[in-house]
């Protein structure tokens, strides 16, 4: 066998694979995804770079426990098929996860290779072999168990709802997935743009769970047109998770943020994505004309790197990007920043705006910011960012996007009152369980923590429904 | 897939459609609104719900055709489908027995009024409508808005039936006359509803309007329905989408309208010149 005759020396000499991409000049004017995969020879290269710890740390970064040494080990072995199966024991969405975790700061900060070079491209290689299963269609249906004859409702069909809607399914429970739009996916559809996670492939994974048996009902907002006690009262669920997400935009709450212009970064990606305003008037729905205006992204996030290269997309002459602190600090994937600077996005750092300016017609104008410097590190362990006295100067921008964060949207709080929430409105659980304060009911996902990532989710959303599983399971031996 | 009942002109342009919902048709309060995507290409349109019966399991609405989707709206007959339909959103308008009331409808705004003056009935109010129009042929609900009122008056702006005139000399009249009002429920065009706002402000009536910013998703998640009131940023999806009409910034929402003028523009010429081909084919 050709892996084993390599020495340790020899995987350590092979450089880490660089994973084809589109041209930065012609990407920054299309929508198509910009990473291009692997080849399966690159697969195998990068594989191989695997040394096989004893006691694999990558493992103990993912959330979910992929068994990630086991998985690329077949991948070197030129079993692409049963990789892409190995992950999927763990994480039913690898496709998705290769492209939009963060890897650098979960399984591949923890690879041994971190200490003299760079990590083995774990993401990459899932993303391989989740991808060359779905492109081969080979797809295969999980075994499913014998119906337990329990009801299970999940609220929201994003990362969350839909880990924890095909556990429960395949554990044989009858699984209802209600979502507040149109489209299903959640988060994957409306917020992560088609250039980084086409949308054919979230299509592709809600199919398989539809061939699972779960049933999806679209439009349906909980809290309005259905609540958490009417699902378990009146249509006969045994147990609800709640999986809704973090879907109430912060806005800064400095004058001028009503100006025609000014918008949160979930609707301008929401009308982006979800409603397609970038081939508009094939679509219906419009989004602010961007060709040869300014545009200011006020956050350092993903979903502010996935708003400014948008814009950009959309044919933005300047696409600023006005962070408070400086690039060090910006939560965004390493990734998403470097793609970004490649396509000719501009970096703001250690910038604040005090107040958004505009014409007779409230239209925006211009931003009107101060600039910042490093201080001493606050809560977060970041340098707080501290005002320089005098600074105060006009950014003129005809847009503006506002992505810093978002908090819990009220519907559920307002109509299930006895689901005790947090300070800041998001569900209280245990973690061990998901379990909320009220019988039956579980919640995962940013709605328990606040805004974060998609695997987090996912992992909640497994947790969930582990526990879910032995709940009901115990309640009909009982 | 969400099946037309019914569907029937009241007036040029305006048309009432009855669509099969049956959870929207069995939760929905006076003042709600759903979303509509006519086809699969289709924007998401915020329309009040005008009424429902829940037994059929049915909703109403009221439409006037203004852009794309509306006009798009408009040419569906009984029979045909649309592709989404989402609610009730938006929270129920606050109806108790103030004394007496005032439902006063602008235009297609009678379509939203209707509900609540059948609401501030059922709870004891003296209702009193006033149903305001551009001209004759364009007065809706007219037998059904006199059925809920005490008092029933039209107003229109070429005289052509009913007092000659806007719908807030009808409403200072009303107050001249020494008549106590309790609550004035104001629904129509922007300058209306501002005006409506300005006759009542001196005499401190409370006075509630209804706002049409531009929607999304309706349901928190995207913020483009913000309106300023009080200085203060309010969603009008969630956390209206009615308000005490002298705290609104009306000129903040009218400029907020504006944004996709030209877009809007484009989008209904390029269909109306579609139908149009289709016809001739």
């Amino acid at each position: 066998m050709e892996q084993q005759s390599i020495t340790t020396k020899e995987r350590l000499a092979i450089p880490r694979q660089v994973m084809l991409a589109q041209d930065p000049e012609g990407r920054n004017k299309n929508f198509k995804e910009v990473n291009l995969g692997y080849t399966p020879e690159q697969a195998k290269q990068e594989a191989l770079r695997c040394i096989q710890c004893k006691d694999p740390a990558c493992i103990k970064g993912c959330p979910v426990n992929i068994k990630i040494d086991q998985f690329i080990k077949m991948i070197a072995d030129g079993n692409f098929l049963g990789a892409a199966k190995k992950i999927k024991e763990d994480n039913v969405l690898p496709a998705i996860c290769g492209r939009v975790c963060p890897q650098e700061d979960q399984c591949e900060k923890l690879c041994i290779l971190t200490k003299k070079r760079e990590s083995v491209a774990i993401g990459n290689l899932e993303r391989f072999a989740a991808d060359y299963e779905r492109e081969t269609g080979n797809i295969e249906l999980p075994v499913i168990h014998a119906s337990t004859g329990k009801k299970v409702a999940i609220i929201g069909s994003g990362p969350a709802g839909l880990s924890c809607a095909n556990d429960l399914a395949q554990l044989g429970h009858a699984v209802t997935v209600f979502e507040a739009l149109h489209e299903l996916g959640g988060v994957l559809m409306y917020g992560i743009p088609e250039f980084r996670l086409p949308k054919t492939i979230v299509q592709t994974e809600i199919d398989g769970m539809k061939k699972l048996g779960i049933t999806f009902v679209p439009n349906a907002v909980a809290g309005r047109s259905i609540t958490v006690d009417e699902l378990l009262q009146e249509e006969g669920f045994d147990a609800v998770f709640i999986g809704v997400g973090a879907g109430l935009p912060w806005f800064m709450g400095i004058p001028g943020e009503n100006l025609v212009g000014v918008y949160s970064a979930n609707e301008f990606l929401t009308r982006v994505n979800l409603m397609k305003s970038y081939d508009f008037p094939e679509n219906d729905t419009p989004v602010f004309n961007c060709q040869g205006k300014n545009v200011a992204v006020f956050g350092g996030g993903n979903t502010a790197m996935d708003a400014v290269r948008t814009a950009k997309r959309l044919g933005a002459e300047h696409a600023y990007i006005v962070y408070r602190r400086s690039e060090a600090e910006m939560p965004a994937r390493k990734e998403e920043v470097h793609h970004a600077r490649e396509e000719g996005i501009e970096f703001l750092m250690l910038m604040n705006p005090l107040e958004f300016l505009g014409n007779d017609q409230q239209w925006l104008t211009g931003a009107k910011c101060l600039k910042m410097e490093l201080g001493e590190p606050d809560d977060s362990g970041r340098r707080r960012p501290v005002p320089i006295k005098d600074s105060e100067f006009i950014l003129p921008i005809d847009m503006a996007v506002i992505s810093i964060g978002n908090g819990s949207n009220p519907l559920i709080k307002q109509t299930t009152p006895d689901i005790d929430v947090s300070k800041r409105d998001t569900i209280v659980v245990d973690m061990n369980t998901m379990a909320t304060s009220k019988e039956n009911v579980y919640a995962g996902g940013d709605i328990v923590t606040g805004g974060a990532t998609v695997i987090l989710a996912m992992g909640a959303g497994r947790t969930a429904a582990a526990a879910i599983h032995e709940k009901l399971m115990n309640t009909t031996a009982n | 897939m969400y099946k037309i009942v019914s569907a029937q002109f009241l007036a040029e342009n305006i048309k009432k459609i009855e669509i099969e919902a049956p959870r929207i048709a069995k939760k929905r309060k006076a003042g709600q609104f759903v979303m509509i995507r006519v086809g699969q290409t289709g924007e998401r349109v915020p329309l009040t719900i005008a009424g429902s019966d829940p037994e059929k399991g049915t909703i109403t609405i009221i439409v006037q055709g203004m852009g794309k989707s509306t006009k798009e709206l408009n040419r569906k007959e009984a029979g045909d489908t649309i592709n989404d339909i989402v609610g009730p959103l938006g929270a129920p308008s606050h109806i108790e027995n103030f004394g007496t009331a005032v439902s006063i409808g602008g235009g297609v705004g009678a379509a939203i009024a209707y509900p609540t003056a059948v609401a501030l009935k059922e709870a004891g109010n003296y209702v009193i409508t006033i149903n305001g129009a551009r001209s004759k042929d364009l007065v809706i609900l007219e037998e059904e808005m006199k059925a809920v009122s005490d008092e029933a008056y039209i107003t229109t702006d070429d005289g052509s039936y009913g007092l000659h005139g806007f719908v807030t000399q009808k409403l200072q009249q009303l107050i001249d006359s020494g008549k106590k009002i309790d609550y004035v429920l104001a629904i129509g065009p922007i300058p209306m509803m501002k005006a409506i706002a300005e006759v009542t402000r001196p005499y401190n009536i409370p006075t509630v309007v209804s706002l049409n910013p531009i929607m999304v998703d309706g349901t928190g998640m995207c913020g483009g329905c913000r309106v300023t009131i009080n200085n203060e940023i309010k969603f009008a999806c969630v956390d209206g989408p009615e308000f005490d009409a002298h705290l609104v910034d009306f000129k903040n929402l009218t400029d907020r309208n504006k944004i996709y003028l030209t877009e809007e523009k484009q989008s209904a010429e390029s269909f109306v010149h579609k139908c149009n081909l289709q016809q001739q084919l």
